[in-house]
């Protein structure tokens, strides 16, 4: 097991009083690629800036290598960031971007020369030596952005949205990239996105946030199979989110029927959360299932159909690669594996409904998403 | 329309220009008499270099100019920083403060610094304040706004990262400042200082209520002259004054124009980018 690098105890960050980090606890190993994600403003940036130093926790302490870094200035740690818009600087060009962290370590031109060469070639810029910043598209300035981070040979690499301004092919082409020079040179990656996907694909461990707080810290798998409450399981793929009550361990019921399932150590006839991902659902014929109900949506997505299905006023999102015509009814299976029951929590009721829901769902939650992104690049 | 409105821009230029067109005309003119050129000459400015009085006076505005516009530019640039790094209410507070002696009358103004040193001068007990440091003061006072308007733009437009990038890869806030933000300004702080050096130079009103005898500028003195039949060498001096202060404004122009080509490029990219 590689070592413990950074850790964060008993974080908190106030501004103006408005508290924007709650109590973070976070530890990060040597070689690591952990990943922050939680939706715009849940504190991740200001995550971020502590850990490089541009801003001090109200309370609590940041640890290196086991020792208090908190009052340790950014120029004296060992981390580089790559800024969420990049911050190159625009009167130099490529090469001497790349150069500035060595000539400030006043290392040999000549050593210099062939660190930023070997840099440029590992993020596929050869030849771009004397351009201007000016004359760069997105993609490229990335890449010299994080060119010129590794040249240091950093311990740890913080990237903040690195992809955000790129299109979705750039995006996965990036994204095997920054993987892949992650595990050739070995580096801690902090790696801070709001896209599920990203983090899913990228990270050894994910870190959930939400308001300030950590929601769950894990593995993309257990994040994925075992979400610890309403928000994660949302934010985290499709999931259809029920109230149901354990009867007894590995047996729950809702809408008003018993299923066996794998989860135990609640309390008996304890409230929970049962999540069900829509693309575990078995569709069968209406006679022989667990549940049955009438299709009312069918959106086409390519790979799969999404179907909402009404049980008894209760909608529900199935994925499947069969069609199923507005109207018909069917039947579904839920075996044991498919059902997760989670806690109780604040997040309870606010997600995993699908009563509401309608093609045009999706793109009004872009273009919102779109409008904030707007706003906070005018604001710079 | 349109040809009225053209016409209209010819008079404009020429209400602007031709007073300093008769007068670099006149200071080539081998007569006297203004209304009549008769023959091309150099006699005003061979004249004018040999003057050993109007000469040493430039030398004075233009040291008072280069000093003044210096040190406006140093506590202007910081100053910007300041108001720059201040929160929104403090902010507005400080740039109103800033804009008012744009707009205050000079006289005022003058007569203001004026008292100012004879208090000070009377509490020290200094029996002719009025000099070389007073004039310094007074100029490096109204030269600062100018200096404080042209790099504020400059560091809005800049990316507030910059300098926190530079401390990430290894500068002392210090150096962050000298290696990446001050060549990021650089042009608001040039046409500050080319500004600044400007309003010094043929600065009259302010002047006149703060010289003292031991050390006046051109300005100053040229006053005095009209009142007297004015020399054909004044004119050269004008002429010469002019082209000094016409490449400052070039200067500044192309400066600017460079700039803000840049600028409306990365805005560009940024469009494209969204
Ligand atoms: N310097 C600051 N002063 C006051 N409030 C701040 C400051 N920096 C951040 N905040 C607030 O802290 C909260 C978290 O901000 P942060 O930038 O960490 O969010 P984020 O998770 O990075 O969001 P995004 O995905 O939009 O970048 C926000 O509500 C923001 O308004
Ligand atoms: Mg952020």
């Amino acid at each position: 097991m590689s070592k413990e690098l950074i850790r964060l105890a008993d974080c908190c960050m106030a501004f103006d009083g408005e508290v924007v980090l709650n109590n973070i606890n976070l530890y990060i190993n040597d070689s690591e690629f952990l990943t922050l994600l939680g939706p715009s403003g849940c504190g991740k940036t200001t995550t971020l800036r502590i850990i490089g130093g541009f801003q001090k926790p109200t309370s609590g302490d940041v640890l290196f290598d086991g020792v208090r870094i908190n009052d340790v200035p950014p120029h004296k740690r060992q981390v580089n960031t790559v800024f969420q818009r990049y911050a190159l600087f625009p009167h130099l060009d490529v090469y001497d971007n790349i150069a500035f962290g060595l000539r400030l370590k006043k290392l040999p031109e000549s050593e210099t020369a062939s660190r930023v060469r070997d840099m440029l070639a590992l993020v596929g810029m050869k030849g771009f030596e004397e351009r201007k910043i000016d004359s760069l598209s997105g993609g490229q300035m990335q890449r010299i952005a994080i060119a010129r981070a590794l040249v240091n040979r950093p311990k740890v690499l913080l990237l903040d949205e690195p992809l955000g301004a790129l299109d979705l092919r750039l995006r996965k082409d990036m994204q095997n990239e920054l993987k892949r020079i992650q595990q050739q040179m070995g580096i801690t990656f902090i790696y801070v996105t709001h896209d599920q996907e990203e983090a899913l694909t990228m990270s050894d461990t994910i870190v959930v946030m939400d308001h300030g707080r950590i929601q769950q810290i894990g593995k993309p798998e257990d994040i994925y199979n075992e979400p610890k409450n309403a928000f994660v399981a949302d934010f985290i793929g499709e999931s259809n989110i029920l109230d149901g009550v354990m009867r007894a361990d590995r047996l729950v019921e809702f809408l008003g029927r018993r299923f066996p399932c794998v989860d135990f150590g609640f309390d008996k006839d304890e409230p929970v959360d049962v999540v069900i991902r829509p693309e575990d659902i078995d569709i069968v014929a209406a006679d022989s299932g667990h549940l049955c109900g009438s299709v009312t949506s069918v959106t086409f997505k390519g790979v799969h159909y999404d179907i909402i299905v009404d049980f008894h006023g209760f909608k529900w999102l199935i994925q499947t690669t069969d069609y199923h015509p507005v109207g018909a009814n069917i039947g579904i299976r839920l075996e044991p594996e498919d059902i997760h029951i989670m806690k109780k929590s604040e997040y309870s009721g606010m997600f995993g409904d699908y009563s509401s829901y309608s093609a045009e769902y999706d793109e009004i939650g872009d273009a919102e998403a779109d409008a904030a992104g707007e706003e906070s690049e005018n604001e710079e | 329309m349109k040809k009225t409105s053209s016409v209209f821009t010819v008079v404009i230029f020429a209400f602007l220009y031709v007073p300093m067109i008769v007068l670099a005309v006149a200071s080539f003119n081998t007569g006297t008499d203004i209304s009549v050129f008769k023959s091309f000459t150099l006699n005003n400015y061979r004249e004018l270099l040999r003057d050993n009085v109007l000469l040493p006076l430039l030398l004075n505005s233009v040291i008072v100019a280069v000093i003044s516009s210096l040190f406006a530019t140093v506590l202007g640039t910081a100053a910007a920083l300041g108001i720059h790094s201040m929160g929104g209410r403090m902010r507005r507070m400080t740039m109103a403060l800033t804009n008012i002696p744009l707009t205050n009358p000079e006289i005022v103004t003058g007569i203001s610094l004026a008292l100012v040193f004879v208090f000070v001068g009377q509490v020290m007990k200094i029996k002719s304040v009025m000099g070389f440091v007073t004039l310094l003061i007074a100029h490096i006072t109204f030269n600062l706004p100018y200096v404080i308007l042209s790099v504020l733009p400059k560091l809005r437009q800049m990316d507030d990262h910059l300098s926190e990038a530079a401390m990430d890869l290894g500068c002392t806030p210090s150096q962050a400042f000298f290696k990446v933000v001050l060549p990021e300004i650089m042009p608001g702080v040039i046409s500050g200082a080319l500004m600044a050096f400007t309003m010094s130079l043929d600065d009259f009103v302010i002047s006149y209520f703060v010289y003292g005898p031991g050390f006046v500028t051109l300005p100053v003195e040229i006053y005095n002259y009209t009142k007297k039949p004015l020399q054909p060498k004044i004119y050269a001096l004008f002429t010469f004054m002019f082209i000094i202060i016409l490449l400052a404004m070039i200067i500044m122009n192309i400066l600017q124009a460079r700039d803000s080509r840049r600028g409306s490029r990365s805005l560009r990219r940024r469009s494209t980018n969204a």
